[in-house]
């Protein structure tokens, strides 16, 4: 083991109080199985998943409800056994509040196992065991959601010299990945060593903040004997747990903007998303569960092992229910988190963290005043951005001084409304701005699209117009050259010899 | 005096020359403000400008002989923007041609349709599909909502769909601050 001394600090962040050790005091517990599961077929980046049963079908635990549907797209799996109810729309834990799609299962509690497979990646192609990832289910379960095969695929162009695992956990309150590092290390760090040879990387650096004591003690003795993973404290700093961020702190690389760390050698995994790799390959285990921490105002906050599509209520139930009933909860962190539509949403892969809504999270104390130029927000910013231009463009609608501002870098950490003295929910304008000028640009897309097909129609139009004109004149020119002679001549025999007739009965 | 004539002369020689040959060399193909004009519009090709399209409104705008403000689908926006563009004066939309609403989507109700062919030949986007005696039906992708499907169905089965908001076309709304609190200090 070789600690690394050299920590590269970067610029801003805030050193807020992190409320950890509210969720440490115990074990991680196995929430029971609840009596519903409401499954969302959206929980990930990229693609709705496509439906692979319907109602009243019988499926087994880890067996496929939905699968893939394309490259970036996550497929989900039935977390036990039971019977599909029902497929319809339903509340999803979204900051819209909108519903959307889920797959209801009914559990039968015997929860029964489909054959597994592990997968025997020693002996088969890289490209093998990534097509078996891709319907694994793994998503980035730091809360990001990116689906994992992409991150584990061979489509690149430099090779790999770096994984970092992230196991910083930045944000106050939350404490999922510091339980699983205590409790399941020894799966991390043989999940580490399996994802490290996939990757074909030379070297592991683990990053964790220096609040995390017993977890670094534990992982440390832990790889005390691999010669190729290393852990590096940073200190606690939010938003140390960034990607871009870490990886400065880690190795003082600078990854530029629309860059992937890829491109610079370096691939990151949160801790939760290689033990997760770690059961898919080693024992044919899907995503069926994860660990949420639920804390806050609630009466005996700790780490949950959670099956996915659990109803939020049953775990508040099981947590003792709120300390000062207020039904508000927030998911994510205080930091990045937003707060839950209803407390009738379920359990989905991006769900690390509950917080039960203390008093003073929901009351608003003190509206937001003017911008007063202090400029304390562009200090806090840790991607070194002028926040408080940002925010006078996005005000105002200015969306294009606002990209030429680098609004697309922003990361919406928060920081910048947490230091304003003026209160202005700064994230919140700049959300705004960013899906304003995305909603754009697919508008403009589309207006391309009905502009071509508007053009070709014309072009068409003219030229079935051009041919209709062709074939007439091609028509009347062949009548007058013979046929209209002909009928011409045959009429005037007719006349002739009618006038015969006529003549012949005059004589007569 | 004759050498500063035959300076002149040289100099209008070899300027004639570049300029001749750069006009032919650097031909602009077709009028760069139409097209301009135009990647502002929506491409709606809803003839609601009282123009048989967005191109020919276009061009009548960089002519001079349309005003900014008959775009409806634009909306307000729209109109800004052709008011920067154009270098006028902005204002507001002209309500003879039409008022902005929010997107919708045609759609066929397929057990009345009796296959009249009526509403593919009206579709300026091509977007109906069907044929004679079948039955018809849009696709949602290229329809641009420009209703003049509308006016040629003799049985009526195509009504407006507005686009209803869901968790993939969501949008974070703009932020408005706590009104109750305003209220609060105001009794106080």
């Amino acid at each position: 083991m070789k600690l690394l001394d050299k920590i590269f600090k970067f610029n801003g962040g805030i050193q807020a109080e992190t409320k950890k050790d509210i969720s440490t005091k115990k074990t991680i517990k196995s929430l029971p199985i609840p009596s519903e599961i409401r499954l969302p077929l959206r929980q990930h980046i990229g693609k709705m998943a496509k439906l692979r049963v319907k109602v009243g079908d019988q499926v087994l635990k880890g067996e496929l409800i939905a699968e893939a549907d394309g490259n970036i797209s996550a497929a989900i799996h039935a977390p036990t056994s039971g019977k599909i109810k029902s497929i319809e729309k339903l509340l999803i834990p979204h900051p819209s509040g909108l519903p959307d799609f889920c797959v209801t299962l009914i559990p039968d509690n015997n929860d029964k196992w489909v054959k597994k497979f592990p997968i025997d990646w020693k002996n088969i192609s890289l490209k093998e065991t990534n097509k078996l990832l891709l319907n694994s289910g793994i998503v980035g379960l730091g809360g990001a959601a990116f689906p994992s095969h992409l991150k584990l695929g061979t489509n690149r162009n430099s090779p790999i010299k770096t994984l970092i695992i992230n196991a910083a956990e930045c944000e106050p309150y939350i404490t999922c990945d510091d339980m699983l590092m205590r409790e399941r290390g020894k799966d991390l760090i043989e999940g580490i060593e399996l994802v490290q040879s996939l990757l074909g990387a030379e070297e592991t650096i683990i990053g964790i903040e220096d609040n995390k004591l017993e977890a670094f003690k534990i992982i440390s003795s832990l790889i005390e004997k691999k010669p190729n993973i290393y852990i590096k404290v940073v200190p606690t700093i939010y938003p140390s747990g960034d990607a871009k961020r870490l990886i400065f702190l880690i190795n003082g690389i600078k990854i530029p903007k629309e860059k992937r760390s890829s491109e610079y050698g370096i691939q990151m995994f949160n801790v939760a998303t290689i033990v997760a790799i770690f059961r898919f390959i080693q024992y044919g285990e899907p995503s069926l569960s994860r660990i949420v921490t639920i804390t806050g105002n609630i009466k005996e906050p700790r780490n949950y092992e959670v099956l996915f599509g659990t109803p939020l209520r049953s775990l508040v139930k099981d947590a003792g229910g709120q300390k000062i009933k207020n039904n508000t909860f927030l998911m994510g962190g205080p930091m990045m988190g937003f707060t839950l539509p209803s407390i009738d949403v379920s359990v989905t892969k991006t769900m690390n963290c509950v917080i039960s809504a203390e008093p003073e999270m929901i009351q608003v104390t003190e509206e937001p005043l003017p911008c007063i130029r202090c400029s304390k927000c562009a200090e806090a910013c840790p991607v070194s951005l002028q926040p408080q231009e940002l925010f006078w463009f996005s005000k105002s609608d200015q969306f294009e001084k606002a990209q030429n501002y680098n609004l697309f870098d922003c990361i919406e950490c928060g920081c910048c409304s947490y230091v304003c003295p003026s209160n202005i929910p700064l994230v919140q304008f700049y959300r705004y701005a960013k899906s304003e000028i995305i909603s754009q640009s697919i508008a403009a897309e589309e207006a391309d699209i009905a502009r071509e097909r508007n053009d070709f129609r014309i072009l068409r139009l003219d030229r079935e117009k051009k041919e209709r004109a062709e074939r007439n004149a091609q028509r009347k020119a062949e009548n007058t050259n013979t046929d209209k002679l002909k009928l011409i001549e045959e009429k005037r025999a007719e006349i002739a010899a009618a006038m015969d007739r006529i003549k012949n009965e005059k004589n007569i | 005096m004759l050498t500063s004539i035959l300076i002149i002369l040289f100099l209008a020689v070899i300027i004639g020359l570049v300029l001749g040959f750069s006009s032919v060399q650097f031909k602009v193909e077709g009028d760069p403000i139409i097209e301009k004009i135009d990647s502002i519009l929506p491409q709606t090709q809803c003839g609601q400008c009282s123009y048989p399209g967005c191109k020919p409104y276009a061009t009548a705008i960089a002519k001079g002989d349309a005003d900014i403000n008959q775009c409806p689908p634009g909306g307000e926006k729209g109109v800004r923007a052709l008011a920067e563009l154009m270098g006028v004066e902005y204002k507001p939309l002209n309500e003879s041609h039409g008022i902005s609403k929010p997107k919708a989507i045609a759609f066929i109700d397929e057990d009345t349709c009796i296959g009249c062919t009526l509403c593919i030949q009206a579709c300026p986007v091509d977007a109906i599909l069907g044929a004679a005696k079948q039955m018809h039906t849009i696709i949602e992708k290229e329809c641009t909502g420009c209703e003049l499907c509308l006016p040629p169905c003799p049985v009526d089965c195509i009504t407006m769909e507005p686009i209803e908001e869901n968790a993939e076309n969501w949008k974070w709304k703009y932020p408005v601050y706590s009104i109750a609190v305003s209220e609060k200090k105001v009794n106080n």
